[in-house]
């Protein structure tokens, strides 16, 4: 049970000990979890419903390009196709790019004046195994530079040794870096575990004033799963009970194709219900997914499948 | 002991029967087959659950068999795997496909006798199922023959009047769509087909009405072949129904249609013009699949062959 509201007060100097909220969480029947996550992707969402639902999973995306080749280039490239995805009208701007920090210059340029928003990876990103006082200022750097949203990740290692208070106070001490930006955070879920795990950085990262939790880097497999989606959901919707802060998720790595996108959905409307359904509370952080939604939004407009050809690459 | 035992009773007649050893054969059930689709390497029924009864005039009482019945989606989820199989299969040096194509023909040899079975259980006399499986095993081996032949003959050194080589030479063009002939279901599958994969394209086909499940026994020896999963998809079903959504996918690149309806391929063509897909019709009679040398023309190749054309400075 949470105990206290849990806004980090900024990173815990030397000075003197501190209290810590109660980070226990409940623990996770794994086979349910996973059975009820895959029965709740066997739904039939046909015509109107899917084609309203790809829409909405657009408006959700964080476009992502998170390479070592990642050029200015590219990432403008990026930018045009995050502010107009499609020809067509109805077809909504994603929700944000997410690049690394030094592009972030670079897109912030090219997005200026459209609504679509800067996310920037900071702290180490993707170990996050460097000394905190880099990491705050890689997330500094970020944000005077213009992200709009800053994607932490946790250090695993220092949780998966038991760590946790370091953890809390590293989410804490960024956050306050982050100032006006949102925090996401990166739990990795691919090399926590187990789901009890998962479930308790979902709580540390909540208390420690996270404006997001997010699955995955992309840059470890498994990354998003529907099942630790539903588990990291669960811990906002109890969250939420405990204290009536609305905290946002953000699965991550591995989401392809337009049919994972509306299970995504139906896990959100689910377990947090309607008001979890806008570009603030949940996003899809992705590379390849926009074409395949575009895809089939264009199946669904002309009646005839489409190829990958026929559709900008990047 | 018991060798020594096998030994001093090797000598004597084996009149021994099982009886004398206390085993008694007990009754069988019959194991009947499910009869499934390639596609992608992986034996699929249909998505949608559907099936299509064939006779089995060698079953007692007559009963019919099931064979899929393949939906739209079936359609679509071949034509992603024939794609994803396309870059490595066109990718492969033609002496290599030329290799796999002849190691399918040894599969078929080790099954000719089920393939035989099989056209005889789809309506043929023994004699007529035994050579048509015997030269449709041949024609395999003529086209395995072609796929490292057939570029010296479709290419050309053009002259020009400037500086410059000018060469055209052929490459495949992608997944392309058949719909095989009703007859003959088996030699009428691969003679449309093998034309196709030789000059590096993969395939979708739509088997024979008449006799699908020969072409079920044709993908199990497709299956243990060394072609990739994903070059010959095969699917059952009707033509009428699938091929206007085959004719209407982007990613599809060319129609070869065999004995289709002229309304019927009327319908696909007109399909057909969103991505401006090559669409061939051919119908010859039956007979005329069993002439090896006109069903062996290399022509038969270059239908599914792009042509590319190269300027090079030579510099003089």
């Amino acid at each position: 049970m949470a105990a206290e509201g849990g806004n980090g007060k900024g990173a815990a100097g030397p000075s003197g000990p501190r209290t810590y909220p109660d980070f226990s969480a409940p623990t996770v029947d794994k086979v349910m979890v996973e059975e009820r996550a895959a029965a709740l992707g066997k739904r039939s969402i046909k015509k109107e419903a899917k084609v309203a639902g790809l829409l909405l999973s657009i408006a959700m995306m964080d476009l992502t390009t998170l390479e070592g080749k990642d050029s200015p280039g590219k990432v403008t490239q990026l930018c045009q196709k995050a502010m107009r995805p499609h020809a067509s009208p109805e077809v909504p701007p994603c929700a944000a790019i997410c690049v690394y920090p030094k592009l972030v210059p670079v897109a912030k340029h090219a997005l200026a004046g459209s609504s679509v928003k800067v996310a920037s990876v900071a702290t180490a990103f993707p170990s996050g195994l460097s000394a905190l006082d880099v990491k705050l200022d890689d997330v500094r750097r970020a944000v005077a530079w213009g992200a709009d949203e800053i994607d932490m990740v946790i250090d695993r290692g220092a949780l998966l040794a038991g760590e946790k208070t370091r953890i809390f106070d590293e989410i804490a001490a960024t956050k306050e870096a982050c100032g006006s930006a949102h925090l996401k955070v990166i739990l990795e879920t691919g090399e926590l575990g187990t789901y009890d795990l998962v479930r308790e950085a979902s709580q540390i990262a909540m208390l420690a004033g996270a404006d997001f939790i997010k699955t995955s880097t992309g840059k470890v497999t498994p990354a998003a799963t529907p099942a630790v989606t539903l588990v990291m959901l669960e811990a906002i919707r109890d969250f939420f009970y405990a204290t009536g802060k609305r905290i946002g998720m953000k699965p991550a790595g591995g989401i392809r194709t337009a049919k994972q996108a509306l299970h995504y959905l139906v896990l959100v409307k689910e377990t947090l219900g309607d008001a979890w359904l806008t570009p603030d509370l949940f996003r899809l952080g992705a590379s390849t997914l926009l074409n395949d939604v575009l895809m089939q939004l264009e199946t669904q407009r002309t009646g005839a499948y489409q190829s990958g050809d026929y559709f900008s690459k990047d | 002991m018991a060798r020594a035992k096998d030994k001093d009773t090797a000598g004597a007649p084996a009149r021994t029967d099982e009886r004398e050893n206390g085993f008694v054969p007990p009754a069988r059930l019959s194991v009947r087959k499910a009869y499934k689709m390639l596609v992608g390497g992986q034996f699929v029924r249909s998505e949608s659950g559907r099936y299509i009864q064939v006779a089995d005039p060698m079953s007692l009482g007559g009963t019919k068999e099931n064979v899929p019945w393949a939906s739209r989606k079936d359609v679509r989820d071949a034509v992603v795997v024939a794609r994803g199989a396309w870059e490595g299969w066109s990718g492969r040096t033609a002496y290599n496909r030329g290799q796999i194509l002849y190691r399918l023909a040894e599969m078929l040899e080790a099954r000719q006798g089920e393939l035989a079975r099989s056209l005889e259980r789809g309506g043929l006399e023994a004699s007529r199922a035994a050579t048509e499986t015997a030269v449709a095993i041949d024609r395999v081996v003529s086209y395995a023959g072609w796929a490292d032949k057939y570029q010296s003959l479709f290419s050309s050194l053009n002259p020009v009047a400037g500086p410059h080589f000018n060469f055209t030479v052929p490459e495949s063009m992608g997944v392309v769509g058949v719909v095989a002939p009703a007859r003959p279901a088996l030699l009428g599958l691969l003679g449309a087909v093998l034309p196709i994969i030789t000059a590096g394209n993969t395939a979708i086909v739509l088997a024979s009405e008449e006799d699908p499940r020969t072409a079920l026994v044709l993908g199990e020896a497709l299956a243990t072949s060394d072609l990739p999963g994903g070059v010959i998809n095969v699917l059952t079903g009707r033509a009428a129904e699938l091929l206007p959504h085959l004719a209407k996918h982007m990613e599809v690149a060319a129609l070869d249609l065999h004995g289709v309806t002229p309304e019927l391929a009327r319908k696909a063509e007109e399909a057909a013009i969103v991505n401006v897909k090559r669409v061939r019709t051919r119908s010859i009679d039956e007979a005329a699949w069993f002439d090896a040398d006109g069903a062996t023309s290399p022509r038969w190749i270059e239908r599914f062959v792009e042509m590319k054309t190269i300027w090079h400075p030579s510099g003089a």
